[in-house]
C-alpha cells in the first residue's frame, strides 16, 4: 500500500485567476438547469435509458465519441504519446476506426432490430440466461469501480494542477453527476457528453497550434525531438515495429494489427454497453449506423489534441518526464505532459476553458458509466431475476434510485482506490478481462446461426479464465511467462494487454466452435432478426450516394489508409 | 433533434456555452493585453484575443440557428 503523504505530496501545476474558476462555476451551473430541464421528458423506461430513440445520428455519434474520450484517456494517452512517441496514436487509429465502421455497418443493425436495451439484453435474445448473467453482472460490478476510478482520478488530477481538497472534488464531482443523471437519465447523459465534445476540443486545440508555431510546423518538432532525444524515434507509426525490440513499446506490428485492431478494439467498440448505448439511442436504423461512422471521423482526429502535444512536450519542456513510479519531489511524471503544456500556453480565461475541459471529460465518464450501470441492472438484473412484471414507471423509479445508488458505491469504490492506489491499474485491467471474449461471443452469435445456447456462454467462461489466467501468470513470474504469451521477454505493459487480449478471444471461439458441434441448435424462428442469415437488414437503396452510411465508411477507411501512409 | 419530445437542441446548449466562454475568454485577453502574463510562452500572439472571438461566433451562430421556438 503506498502512504497516502507520499501520494499527495505534490506541486501544484497552475494557478487559477476569476475569470478561471467563473468559468469553470458557469459549466456547474449550466449541466445542472440542463439537468432539471431534461427531466420532464425522461418519463418512460425508454426516454430514461435510452433517451427515447429519437437521437440524430450526429447527436448519437458525437455522444458515442465523448464517451470515450474522458479525462483519463486524455490525460493518459498524451502521458503514453510522450513515453512512446506517435505509436501512442495506433490507439486512436487501427484501435479504433475499423472497429467503428464494423460497428455501424455490420453489428449495429441487429443491435437495433432487436430492439434490445443494452448488449447483455441482446446475449439474453440469441443465447438465453446464462451468457447474458455473466455479462450483465460483470459489466455491472466493472462499471461502477470504474466509475470510482474516475472520480478518484479526477480528484488527484484536481490536487495536483489545481490544489484542491481531494474530498471537495469527490463530493462535488459525483452530486453534480448524480443529481443530472437521475433527473434526465441517458437525455442527460448525452447532452453532457456532447458539451464535453466540444469543451475538449476547444480547451485542448490551442495547445497544438501553439506548440507548432513555437517548433516551426512538425519538421521542426521533429528536428527539436532529434536534438534532445538522439537517436531514438517518437515520430513514426509502423516502420518502428519490425522487431519488439526496435520500439519503445516492445510490441511486434502483430500485436498491433491482431491484438489491438482485431480484437480489444473490437471487443470494446462494438460490445462495451457503455460506447453502444449512445448509438442504440438513434432515431432509426439509419441513424445508428450512420452514428458511429460520423464519431469515426472525428476518432481519427482527437490525436491532434492528445498524441501531439505528448510529442510536442518532447520537443519544447524544458525538463524530462519520468514515470510514476519513479517521481521525486520538483518531477513531473508522463501524465502531467497535457496540464503542463496547457499551462506553458494558456493564460487567464484560456486556463480555465482548458481546466474545465478536464473536469467535464471526468464527469462524462462518471455519467456515461452510472448510466450504464442503471440500464444493465434495471433491464438485465432487476426485472429478469427480481422483478419481472412491475409497470414501466417502476423501472423508471429504479433507474432514478440506482443512479444514485450507483455513484454512493463509485465513492466507496473511489476512497478504495486511494487506500489501494494499485487497485487503479487492476480494475483497469479487469474491464479488460471480459471484453475481448464478449466480442467472440457476440460475433459468433450474429454471423453463424448454428451457435447454440451452452456454446455461448461456456465459449465466454473459458475466454475469461483464459484472460484471467493470463494476466495472472504474466504479473506473477514476468520473466518465464511474458515471453510465452507476448511472445518476446521485451513487450511491455500495453503489449502484454495486446496478446493477452487475442488469446482469450481465440480461445471463447475455439471452445464456442467445439461445443456448438456437439450440442443441437435453435431452430430458425427463434433466431429472426437475430443472427445475419435469419435477417432482413434494411438497405439505403432509394437514398442517395452522401445519404448511404456505407459511402461514409469507404471515406473514412481511405482517410484512415492515408493517414497510416503518411506517419508510416 | 426530438420529434416526439420537442426538446431544445442540444445545439443551443452548446451555442451558450461557447457565447458565454467566448466573451469571458475575450475580454480577459483585451485586460491582458498591454500586461501578457509573463510564464506563459507565445503571450504576445495574444490567442485569448481571437479564440475567444471565434468562440463568440460559432456560439452565436449555434444560439441563433438552434434558438428555442425556431422550427
Amino acid at each position: 500500500m503506498t502512504p497516502l503523504p507520499a501520494l499527495f505530496v505534490v506541486q501544484r501545476l497552475v494557478h487559477l485567476r476569476a475569470v478561471d474558476l467563473a468559468i469553470i462555476v458557469f459549466y456547474f451551473g449550466l449541466v445542472l438547469a440542463i439537468g432539471f430541464y431534461l427531466k420532464r421528458f425522461a418519463e418512460t423506461g425508454e426516454d430514461f435509458f435510452l433517451a427515447g430513440r429519437e437521437m440524430t445520428a450526429w447527436v448519437a455519434g458525437l455522444a458515442f465519441v465523448s464517451a470515450n474520450l474522458g479525462s483519463l484517456e486524455l490525460l493518459g494517452w498524451a502521458g503514453n504519446a510522450y513515453q512512446y512517441g506517435i505509436m501512442a496514436a495506433h490507439w486512436y487509429w487501427v484501435g479504433a476506426i475499423p472497429a467503428m465502421l464494423f460497428l455501424g455497418i455490420v453489428m449495429m443493425p441487429f443491435y437495433y432490430i432487436s430492439k434490445t436495451h443494452s448488449v447483455p439484453g441482446y446475449l439474453k435474445l440469441r443465447y438465453g440466461s446464462e451468457a447474458s448473467a455473466l455479462s450483465a453482472v460483470t459489466f455491472a460490478v466493472m462499471t461502477i469501480l470504474m466509475s470510482g476510478v474516475n472520480m478518484y482520478a479526477m480528484a488527484v488530477v484536481m490536487e495536483v494542477v489545481l490544489g484542491w481538497n481531494l474530498h471537495f472534488s469527490i463530493v462535488v464531482s459525483s452530486l453534480t453527476v448524480g443529481v443530472y443523471v437521475a433527473a434526465g437519465g441517458l437525455f442527460s447523459a448525452i447532452f453532457n457528453e456532447v458539451l464535453q465534445f466540444f469543451l475538449i476540443w476547444f480547451g485542448a486545440l490551442l495547445i497544438p497550434i501553439l506548440g507548432l508555431v513555437e517548433t516551426g510546423g512538425w519538421s521542426g518538432m521533429v528536428a527539436r525531438i532529434h536534438q534532445n532525444f538522439p537517436g531514438r524515434d517518437f515520430t513514426h507509426l509502423w516502420s518502428p515495429m519490425h522487431s519488439f525490440s526496435s520500439n519503445p513499446m516492445g510490441i511486434h506490428w502483430t500485436g498491433i494489427v491482431f491484438g489491438l485492431g482485431a480484437v480489444q478494439a473490437m471487443g470494446y467498440w462494438t460490445t462495451d454497453f457503455l460506447v453502444v448505448q449512445r448509438v442504440l439511442s438513434a432515431k432509426d436504423v439509419r441513424s445508428a449506423k450512420l452514428a458511429p461512422i460520423i464519431g469515426s471521423f472525428f476518432k481519427m482526429a482527437v490525436p491532434l489534441i492528445v498524441i501531439l502535444p505528448g510529442l510536442l512536450g518532447r520537443a519544447v519542456l524544458p525538463f524530462h518526464l519520468v514515470p510514476a513510479s519513479e517521481v521525486q519531489p520538483g518531477q513531473f511524471k508522463y501524465d502531467d505532459v497535457l496540464p503542463l503544456m496547457l499551462a506553458r500556453y494558456c493564460g487567464p480565461g484560456l486556463l480555465g476553458l482548458g481546466i474545465t475541459a478536464l473536469v467535464a471529460g471526468f464527469m462524462a465518464g462518471m455519467a456515461g458509466n452510472v448510466s450504464a450501470f442503471a440500464t444493465v441492472w434495471t433491464y438485465d438484473i432487476y426485472r429478469p431475476y427480481l422483478r419481472r412484471d412491475a409497470p414501466d414507471q417502476h423501472y423508471v423509479s429504479m433507474g432514478r434510485w440506482c443512479t444514485m445508488i450507483g455513484l454512493f458505491i463509485s465513492i466507496a469504490a473511489a476512497y478504495v482506490v486511494m487506500r489501494f492506489a494499485s487497485m487503479m491499474d487492476y480494475v483497469q485491467a479487469l474491464f479488460g478481462f471480459f471484453i475481448a471474449p464478449l466480442f467472440g461471443t457476440v460475433l459468433l452469435g450474429m454471423l453463424w446461426k448454428r451457435v447454440t445456447r451452452m456454446a455461448g456462454f461456456l465459449g465466454l467462461l473459458a475466454g475469461v479464465f483464459s484472460s484471467v489466467t493470463i494476466f495472472t501468470l504474466m504479473k506473477l513470474d514476468p520473466e518465464r511467462w511474458v515471453k510465452v504469451f507476448a511472445l518476446s521477454p521485451e513487450a511491455k505493459g500495453l503489449a502484454q494487454d495486446m496478446y493477452q487480449a487475442l488469446w482469450s478471444c481465440v480461445t471463447c471461439v475455439l471452445v464456442t466452435v467445439l461445443v456448438t458441434a456437439v450440442t443441437k441448435p435453435r431452430p430458425d424462428e427463434e433466431l429472426r432478426g437475430l443472427v445475419y442469415a435469419l435477417t432482413e437488414v434494411p438497405r439505403e437503396e432509394h437514398a442517395s450516394l452522401f445519404h448511404k452510411p456505407l459511402f461514409w465508411a469507404v471515406v473514412a477507411l481511405i482517410l484512415f489508409i492515408v493517414l497510416q501512409i503518411i506517419f508510416w | 433533434m426530438s420529434e416526439k419530445h420537442h426538446i431544445i437542441p442540444v445545439w443551443f446548449f452548446v451555442g451558450v456555452l461557447l457565447l458565454v466562454y467566448g466573451v469571458m475568454i475575450f475580454v480577459s485577453g483585451l485586460a491582458a493585453w498591454n500586461n501578457p502574463p509573463p510564464d506563459v510562452q507565445l503571450a504576445e500572439l495574444h490567442a485569448p484575443v481571437w479564440w475567444g472571438a471565434l468562440l463568440i461566433i460559432l456560439g452565436g451562430t449555434y444560439c441563433l440557428l438552434f434558438r428555442p421556438g425556431k422550427a
